[in-house]
């Protein structure tokens, strides 16, 4: 049987690797250059982010990610599609990010920050948003919220708007902002941060909700100031 | 009987969007949730808010790559294929 290089072997049922992505390993097994400089622009800012979750500068998250290139390249001869490719190259990045954060100094584990922030009980939106016990509509909305689609689409994925999220993120805690990085910006499967952060699934979508909770929030005040 | 067809409040709601989302809402709970949309137009809203959040958030996927970076890795991709691992 045919070990499967540079990551775990595929023991779960997924999705297998698209005609699309198959022409584009062909393509890169080739050595052609565009295919290759299009999938590091398709993916490359993504790795680039996630790297950034594991280690402490963007110069080393810089070198995760050249380093995990090599490693796709050294592998994609042997890479046989039963996972998707893009599944298989966040594995590379996610397991070559992993070994040198445990080469550096820092590296508590994501799984053992998570009990702190699962611990902490946060409503997802503030309690005085709804009626109070007693009256009739108790814990129903006492003040409407506005629809963030009757915005103009050019507002909404302004470079603005779009800054205002990334702030949040930064301001999360630290599994809250790996979770919501790898599923909401590099699109992560959820198994794939289970297996990541070594998260239950229970917990993946626990901490994955504080996170949108808290960057709908910024965004709705956002756009409360501007008048929206 | 009675408990589990308790209607869904706001607040309970917006603390499953998630589950919802992610189709990970048992049968019922999923039932409670949807009937309560049917004449929550807040709560549609609030729904509609996450998924435009997510949708914001995906927007950073696009941001560029540093250019030194990607022409190391083109650098490296050429001298990958001209010496066979």
């Amino acid at each position: 049987m045919p070990a499967v290089t540079g990551t775990e072997a595929e023991q779960r049922v997924e999705a297998p690797a698209s005609p699309d992505e198959l022409r584009l390993v062909a393509a890169l097994r080739a050595g052609d250059e565009r295919a290759f400089m299009e999938v590091v622009s398709r993916y490359g800012p993504s790795m680039l982010r996630v790297a950034r979750l594991y280690v402490q500068t963007r110069a080393v998250a810089e070198e995760v990610v050249q380093e995990a290139w090599l490693g796709v390249l050294a592998g994609i001869d042997r890479f046989e599609g039963r996972s998707s490719f893009k599944t298989w190259l966040y594995r590379i990045l996610t397991n070559t990010a992993k070994t040198r954060a445990e080469r550096e100094r820092r590296s508590v584990p994501f799984s053992a920050l998570a009990g702190a922030e699962l611990d902490e009980a946060e409503p997802s939106v503030e309690a005085d948003r709804f009626l109070p016990q007693g009256e009739r509509w108790a814990s129903y909305w006492a003040s409407t919220p506005r629809r963030f689609d009757e915005l103009p689409e050019s507002r909404l994925l302004s470079g603005e708007t779009v800054g205002v999220a990334q702030a949040a993120i930064e301001e999360l805690p630290e599994v809250q902002r790996a979770v919501i990085t790898m599923r909401d910006v590099a699109g992560f499967s959820s198994e794939d941060v289970c297996d990541a952060l070594e998260l239950s699934e229970g917990n993946q979508r626990v901490l994955l909700h504080r996170a949108r909770t808290k960057v709908r929030r910024a965004l709705e005040l956002h756009f409360e100031a501007a008048g929206a | 009987m009675s408990e589990r067809t308790a209607e869904l409040t706001c607040a309970e709601l917006v603390e499953l969007v998630t589950e919802y989302l992610e189709e990970a809402l048992p049968g019922e709970e999923l039932e409670r949730f949807e009937e309560h949309l049917v004449y929550c137009s807040p709560c549609v809203t609030h729904v509609d808010q996450m998924r435009e959040t997510i949708r914001t958030t995906g927007a950073l996927r696009e941001q560029d790559l540093d250019p030194g970076l990607a022409d190391e890795l083109l650098a490296a991709f050429r001298g990958w294929r001209g010496s066979p691992a």
